[in-house]
């Protein structure tokens, strides 16, 4: 333990150094490995250490998490050149004599975890499935297509520092503005301003209280770029196997997001019958079923009011996916095929997947027929893509399906 | 991250009002904010300031490796920053009587950042307000040069340590000599001893001349002095004025010489990463009071909160809880070092010794224990006496006046030493030394204390930068050198010289000392001297070369 290893947090509120956690290290490790790659192309050597962190797990294995690791290079001492026969010495205090052995350590054993580099190698690895590791395999596959820079958005998840909060009395800097406007209001409450056309501002009292001052407060960040339009028909033609087809590529889809471009992409979740709701989480929009007719217009036109009412097209690349059985009793499309032009006004890319019923049947759903006609998807290739598969798709068929409905 | 609540802010305001009745100094007002896991782990990678400037590093785990707070300087998990006004930062669930001690504490480090000599560079701006400037400017810049940004940060801070803090703060102190002040220098420290090469005789037979003027003519003993100076001396008078004309030569440290004298960087183009400089340099000054004063600083607030705690009414009831939490951090380890611990012990040792008037040659001079133990001139100057230390000393300073030997003895002080038990094949820790001595050096050598690497203007020309390490017995980490090098080259715009010296092993050990091999360090063999020699290093066109000196 030495001079600099203690501090106030730990030591007086045993408050802990934070973890990074699997999910931390994940989220900039492409970004990191990215700029590494770069520094090599710039002429400078690598600075990216991927380290692997070994986490007691249970039993006898421990888990491997990938941390990125990394050291400032400086001018420094170096503590460890000592002439030989020399050991480290360090304080100590208490009862004994000078030469008193007082404790032992053994030699070997007992490392405790590090982050160094290469730790914890030939250990099994036991990573957690979850839908950031599915995102992670899949992410070798897509990248999303016409993505712009579209400035800066707001994220949910990370917080920047700014001085913005107001604060009375005293704080970091003066708001000017804002105690100008309070000493007007106290002194006018006073009586202090007879006259508003003729003001003298040297006869305002000043009460400490009106100084408003700015202080430290955390801001949302702003950094995402995407927002991400999951649609599903839910009608009561889509139950058993189309849903699945459908909700299964959707899962696959935003596992991809969420590893891929965790925080930077907001996924918004539309359901639809004749009518269209918007739904909270992912959870809700996989099992939600009812019975009723069907109407993708009514989708459409749900997507379209959101991008218009919160002016999602001037800062956010937009994206739409939708899975339907490919019912529509909009017959020919009157109604959709309007709402389905505006909306191909504003995203960089639509998916639709159409989960058929009957295989053996000459793709004929009603949709698929009136979406080739209308000739969107050869006109706007680049902004529609249509992918027909049977109800029962497997998996590998549904990420066929994905790298349809995404490539460039 | 938001404020307290109004409850504990209440507490708060109590323990100012006691804090400053027993002569604690502190600005009004303070904001303290409720701080979470989440925001710890955006929070301590900037020092703690939630304003700091953005740069990829701060993003990604480092290595804990040897020498981390060399590299690091700034704090990790402090509670209090030195803002304007200062912020704290608080767990969400502290019971009341744990925040009362925890604010004392905190208030004793704001009095100590107010008022301790060393911070007086921070003392006339909010680094808060300021950090945040400085991050817009560096977002600013990236907009534009993207990650060239990053690569300017990155190579300044590989020299932030080298900053002239030192240089920094003299400044800050210095009074401007008057002429005659000037006068007298030129004459005894340059004249005297550079121009007319005079023997140590005759020299100290002109101080006594000079001094004798003094006696003799009062207030015109100067004058006077140097009118017959002049008589004997007729070329004195021109030299003189040349000196006093000439433009004191402004040392600079490496950050600074880069930016003014850097072709690479004075270039119309590359002004921009000089601004970038700036602010790294910034932050490195505004936390290098705080690493040198660690062990006063921790001591001092210790010393406090256990001082206050104990005299607050309204903690009545929790002094156990209280003993439990103060014990563990002010209880000095079996092995190791806790700054908590020493700092208040040796802020208590000097009252006591002051108080009892030993702080005096009168008790120096005693060698009687007993009559040591006995020395009482009741004096009680101990407030006053460790007010002015927190006020005038740094770490080094601090241990190297007050630890001495009956410090040691009073707290059962030894140093720890660690060696290997071969045939039981641990290590086995010991009592190395009780001497005072042994263990200063010891303490010293823990010391955050960075090499001083500075320019060679002399042998820096034809476009090549030379650098010295001013060689005090210690090697520089050889692996960061190549990295540390291109950097100032990329900022130099040239080849880069370092001359510094190395040990000269017959078999170079790569092993840490912590995770030595068994085998390694085991033969008690010739404790022999390390034998240096002189090295250059050469970093040209992003390549290293090094020759024997």
């Amino acid at each position: 333990m030495g001079i600099y290893s203690s501090y106030d947090l730990s030591v007086l509120q045993d408050m802990q150094a934070p973890q990074y956690t699997y999910t931390t290290g994940m989220r900039s490790l492409e970004e990191l490995l990215d700029r590494d790659r770069q520094r090599e192309k710039d002429g400078f050597p690598r600075k990216i250490r991927i380290g692997r962190l070994m986490k007691p797990g249970k039993g006898q294995k421990g888990k491997v998490v990938v941390v990125p690791t990394t050291v400032e290079e400086k001018f420094i001492h170096d503590p460890t050149i000592r002439p030989p026969g020399e050991e480290g010495a360090s304080g100590g205090s208490g009862e004994g004599e000078e030469g008193d052995v007082i404790g032992e350590e053994p030699v070997r054993g007992g490392t405790p975890a590090g982050a160094g580099p290469g730790e914890g190698e030939g250990a099994e690895h036991e990573i957690e499935s979850d839908a950031y590791d599915l995102g992670k395999i899949l992410t070798e596959k897509f990248e999303l297509p016409n993505l712009k820079d579209k400035g800066k958005k707001r994220s949910l998840t990370r917080y920047t520092y700014d001085l913005t909060d107001r604060h009375r009395g005293f704080g970091q800097v003066l708001d000017k503005k804002a105690t100008l406007r309070r000493i007007l209001r106290t002194n006018r409450e006073l009586g202090n301003i007879p006259d508003w056309e003729d003001m003298d501002p040297t006869r305002f009292l000043i009460s400490p209280d009106d100084l408003v001052y700015r202080i430290l407060s955390p801001e949302k960040d702003f950094e995402s770029q995407a927002v991400v339009f999951f649609l599903r028909d839910y009608s009561g033609s889509m139950g058993g196997k189309a849903t699945d087809a459908v909700v299964t590529q959707h899962v696959l889809i935003y596992s991809w997001l969420l590893y891929q471009y965790a925080r930077q992409v907001e996924s918004r979740f539309i359901l639809h019958d004749t009518e269209a709701k918007e739904v909270e989480d992912f959870y809700t929009y996989y099992n939600s079923q009812v019975a009723g007719g069907t109407k993708v217009a009514s989708a459409y036109r749900f997507v379209n009011e959101i991008i218009r009412k919160e002016n999602l097209a001037a800062d956010y690349n937009i994206y739409v996916f939708h899975g339907t059985d490919g019912d529509d009793w909009d017959t020919g499309g009157k109604e959709t095929l309007p709402e389905l032009k505006t909306l191909l006004t504003h995203v960089n890319r639509m998916g639709i997947s159409i989960a058929e019923h009957a295989p053996s049947v000459t793709h004929n759903t009603e949709m698929e027929r009136y979406l080739k006609q209308s000739g969107f998807l050869e006109e706007k290739s680049g902004l529609i893509r249509l992918d027909v598969m049977e109800e029962s798709a497997g998996e590998a068929r549904l990420i066929e399906g994905i790298k349809t409905l995404i490539s460039p | 991250m938001e404020l307290i609540g109004l409850h504990a802010k209440k507490i708060m305001e109590g323990c100012k009002e006691r804090a400053r009745d027993a002569g604690l100094s502190f600005s009004n007002e303070t904001l303290e904010y409720i701080v979470t896991n989440r925001d710890l782990l955006e929070l301590s990678p900037k020092g703690m300031i939630p304003t700091m400037y953005d740069y990829w590093v701060h993003d990604v785990e480092v290595l804990k490796e040897k020498g981390r707070y060399e590299l690091y300087p700034g704090n990790p998990y402090e509670t209090v920053i030195n803002t304007r006004p200062p912020i704290s930062f608080y767990n969400d669930n502290n019971p009341d009587w744990l925040n009362v001690m925890i604010f004392y504490h905190v208030l004793a480090h704001v009095d100590f950042f107010q008022n301790n000599a060393f911070f007086k560079n921070t003392w006339d701006y909010d680094f808060l307000g300021r950090a945040l400037s400085e991050k817009r400017i560096i977002a600013k810049l990236r907009a534009e040069k993207g990650r060239w940004v990053d690569y300017v940060i990155e190579f300044t801070r590989g020299v932030d340590n080298l900053v002239g803090y030192h240089r920094e703060l003299a400044q800050l102190n210095s009074h401007k000599p008057d002429r005659d002040q000037r006068t007298l220098d030129y004459y005894f420290d340059v004249f005297l001893q550079s121009v007319k090469k005079a023997r140590i005789s005759e020299y100290l037979k002109e101080v006594e001349r000079y001094n004798r003027f003094q006696k003799t003519y009062g207030n015109q003993g100067t004058e006077t002095f140097f009118l017959q100076v002049k008589k004997e001396h007729p070329e004195f008078e021109a030299l003189l004025e040349r000196h006093l004309k000439a433009k004191p030569v402004r040392r600079m440290d490496l950050i600074e010489y880069l930016m003014e004298k850097s072709d690479f960087l004075n270039k119309e183009e590359n002004r921009w990463m000089k601004s970038v400089m700036e602010v790294v340099r910034n932050t490195a000054l505004f936390f290098a009071p705080q690493i040198r004063t660690k062990i006063m600083n921790e001591g001092w607030a210790s010393f406090w909160h256990e001082t206050l705690y104990m005299a607050d009414d309204r903690i009545k009831g929790h002094e156990v809880d209280f003993a439990r939490v103060n014990a563990n951090v002010t209880a000095l380890p079996r092995v190791g070092l806790n700054p908590y611990a020493l700092g208040m012990r040796l802020f208590r040792y000097i009252e006591e010794m002051a108080d009892k008037g030993k702080l005096a040659y009168a008790f120096e001079r005693l060698s009687n224990t007993r009559q040591r133990d006995a020395f009482d001139t009741g004096l009680q100057a101990g407030r006053e006496m460790i007010f002015w230390v927190r006020e005038n000393f740094s770490d080094f300073m601090f241990i190297n006046t007050f630890l001495d030997q009956d410090f040691m003895t009073k707290n059962d002080l030894f140093v720890a030493g660690r060696r290997l038990n071969e045939e039981k094949m641990v290590w086995e820790y010991y009592i190395k030394s009780k001497k005072a001595t042994d263990y200063r050096a010891m303490l010293k050598g823990s010391l955050y204390h960075p090499p001083a690497v500075t320019v060679d203007p002399e042998k820096t020309k034809d476009g090549s930068l030379y650098l010295i390490h001013r060689f005090e017995g210690k090697a520089l980490v050889s692996e960061y050198i190549p990295n540390t090098m291109l950097g100032i080259e990329f900022l130099w715009g040239g080849p880069v010289n370092l001359e510094t010296q190395e040990p000269l092993f017959d078999a170079p050990s790569t092993h840490s000392p912590l995770d030595p091999a068994p085998g390694a360090a085991t033969k008690e063999a010739a404790t022999s001297e390390i034998k240096w020699q002189r090295i250059l290093y050469t970093m040209k066109d992003r390549k290293l070369t090094k020759k024997t000196l």
